[in-house]
């Protein structure tokens, strides 16, 4: 008798700790609810229908998704945005490391160089865009000049469709401050005695950065390659206001810098084409989720955690 | 110390010195930009200073564009932003962080894969319910989504992160005293939270001052503009007002790096939790 009640005292205190608990994340409960199931849910029903905001959703089966596959302008979209993911994404993430190393070499005055790395990363995406489509400007920009000056070509940036995205990459150098601090904390954390270990045992400059710092920072790589490769799947802001502004149409010179995101965005908002946008969105999301399950998937060859901490 | 370390450290210095320039010149050519005149802005080769300084380009900039007015929406929707999700996001962290209950693992695993989920599969979504609650050109949708949406499974870990720090002993004495979580919460674990909820707020102020596509999605009416749009009025037809815009742009950017020179440390601190695990 006794051992049901307290059974059932167990069982009741349970359900307290569970409602209080459930109280404490109900904002949490609602926005998942509010923002994103639902949100999640409409799209993937809008995806199969067309739908123009003024009339109701007409179904479609899978025609939104065919005809995906035959709009030229949507693979060129997938193509820039690929290419600014490898040759604009990869560069940075290296560049980052690089530069993190170097900041790592105990060196005097380390406060006031983080701070100048960092300061690009605080601008306002627009407001840094426009110092770049001024910087970059064919005749009058502060680049031009100074390449002219030291007998370089000099390219037109924003108007070649060849110059384009080299242009976004370059100023996407600019903003890589994030990732150099993130590199930093993380080179920080490598056990000193790693390295003297390793010392005696004769290992040089090189194996020890192949062997011991690698491996070492390993997880911080995992956690940049993740939120990069969403990060670059999305890229908007930027390419957006370098096409707006350098008055272009929407795309830039010969589409070259219309990104996935982008032509998703205009279909949706200037087409009024939602349930076309919303398959494209579709298919973002599994391009996401298939490389985040790669990344996983591949990290127990490459990642390695320490033991302690 | 011998010459090859010395000559190595001084290596180090120059490129590191180098880089740094080449991240400092784009701000101070923004500067110089802002106080040339037209004439000088467009000369060639390159002039750095100014012969004059002038201030026309900073009255211009206000002037030509309703700049307070984008102003003062930006600093609104910034604001909302940031209280909304000092308030719910440790009271979520906290149920995630202190209290045991059945099925917390599972919503927080629920909570942590909604980061992967791009912004685009929602956007379409709530523009649509947005615009049904006819909150289209109002500051609600952006706000709403700062408190609500994918930022806040970031807030929450991160401010988890903290909370999961504190030794249980501190609550412990308080709980066999018969305190309500809540009161825990809000009289013990709250007040020792306040660097964390700085880190949050700062983030979540820089992500709305500087936010462009909800503000381009949601914000179509003029008057309800914010910087980041406004700022394209600078830009003609055929021609850019440089002068002005660059102006413009450094009054959009200066209140953010005098906002890191004060909490500078915060700030680093923030990101580097952000990246460890």
């Amino acid at each position: 008798m006794d051992r049901l009640k307290l059974h059932s005292g167990i069982k009741s205190r349970e359900r307290k700790r569970l409602f209080i608990g459930l109280m404490f994340l109900s904002p949490w409960i609602f926005g998942f609810l509010v923002f994103q199931l639902y949100p999640i849910i409409m799209s993937l029903y809008y995806s199969f229908t067309e739908y123009n905001m003024f009339n109701p959703p007409q179904w479609i089966g899978l025609d939104n998704y065919n005809e995906m596959f035959r709009d030229d302008k949507m693979f060129s979209s997938l193509y820039n945005t690929v290419f600014m993911a490898l040759f604009g994404f990869f560069p940075q993430l290296v560049y980052a490391l690089v530069i993190a190393l170097l900041l790592n070499q105990s060196v005097k005055g380390l406060s006031l160089y983080r701070t100048v790395y960092f300061l690009p990363t605080l601008v306002p995406a627009v407001a840094g865009s426009l110092l770049w489509i001024w910087l970059l400007n064919a005749q009058y920009g502060l680049v031009n000049q100074m390449l002219g000056a030291i007998g370089l070509p000099e390219p037109n940036w924003l108007m070649d469709e060849n110059w384009t995205k080299p242009s976004l990459i370059l100023m996407g150098f600019w903003g890589t401050g994030t990732i150099t601090i993130m590199y930093l904390a993380a080179l920080q954390e490598v056990p000193k005695m790693y390295y003297e270990a390793a010392s005696i045992d004769g290992a040089n400059k090189w194996h020890k950065f192949w062997h011991i710092t690698l491996p070492a920072i390993s997880p911080m790589t995992f956690f940049q390659l993740i939120m990069g490769l969403i990060g670059s799947f999305q890229y908007f802001s930027q390419g957006y206001v370098f096409a707006d502004s350098s008055s272009q149409a929407i795309g830039g010179p010969g589409n070259s810098i219309l990104f996935y995101a982008i032509y998703l965005f205009q279909n949706a908002f200037m087409y009024l084409k939602m349930g076309y946008a919303s398959a494209m969105a579709w298919i973002l999301f599994i391009i996401v989720l298939l490389l985040t399950l790669l990344i996983f998937k591949s990290s127990s060859k490459w990642v390695f955690y320490g033991g302690e901490k | 110390m011998n010459a090859s370390i010395l000559g190595r450290r001084l290596l180090t210095h120059l490129i590191l010195i180098l880089v740094g320039l080449m991240f400092l010149a784009p701000f101070a050519w923004l500067l110089l930009t802002t106080f040339k005149t037209e004439d000088e802005i467009f000369v060639i080769p390159v002039q750095w200073f100014p012969s004059e300084w002038i201030w026309d380009n900073y009255r211009n900039a206000v002037q030509m564009i309703p700049f307070i007015k984008y102003t003062w929406n930006t600093i609104v929707i910034a604001l909302l932003s940031v209280a909304g999700v000092v308030i719910l996001s440790p009271l979520v962290a906290y149920g995630f962080s202190r209290i045991d209950f059945k099925g917390r693992n599972v919503l927080f695993i629920i909570m942590l894969s909604t980061l992967m989920l791009p912004m685009q599969v929602t956007m379409i979504p709530l523009y649509v319910v947005f615009n049904k609650a006819n909150l289209l050109n109002s500051n609600w949708p952006l706000v709403l989504s700062a408190w609500f949406g994918t930022g806040m499974a970031f807030n929450v870990f991160l401010i988890r992160q903290f909370f999961n720090g504190i030794p249980i002993e501190l609550t412990e004495s308080a709980k066999i005293d018969g305190a309500s979580e809540f009161r825990i919460y809000s009289q013990i674990i709250l007040p020792l939270a306040k660097p964390a909820l700085l880190t949050i707020g700062l983030f979540t102020f820089l992500g709305a001052w500087g936010d462009f596509q909800g503000a381009l999605i949601y914000l179509n009416d003029q008057e309800t503009w914010t910087l980041s749009i406004g700022l394209k009025q600078f830009i003609r037809e055929n021609s850019v007002a440089w002068g002005p815009l660059m102006a413009a742009a450094t009054l959009f950017t200066v209140p953010i790096i005098i906002l890191y020179f004060f909490v500078q440390k915060k700030f680093i601190e923030g990101i580097t939790i952000t990246g460890m695990k």
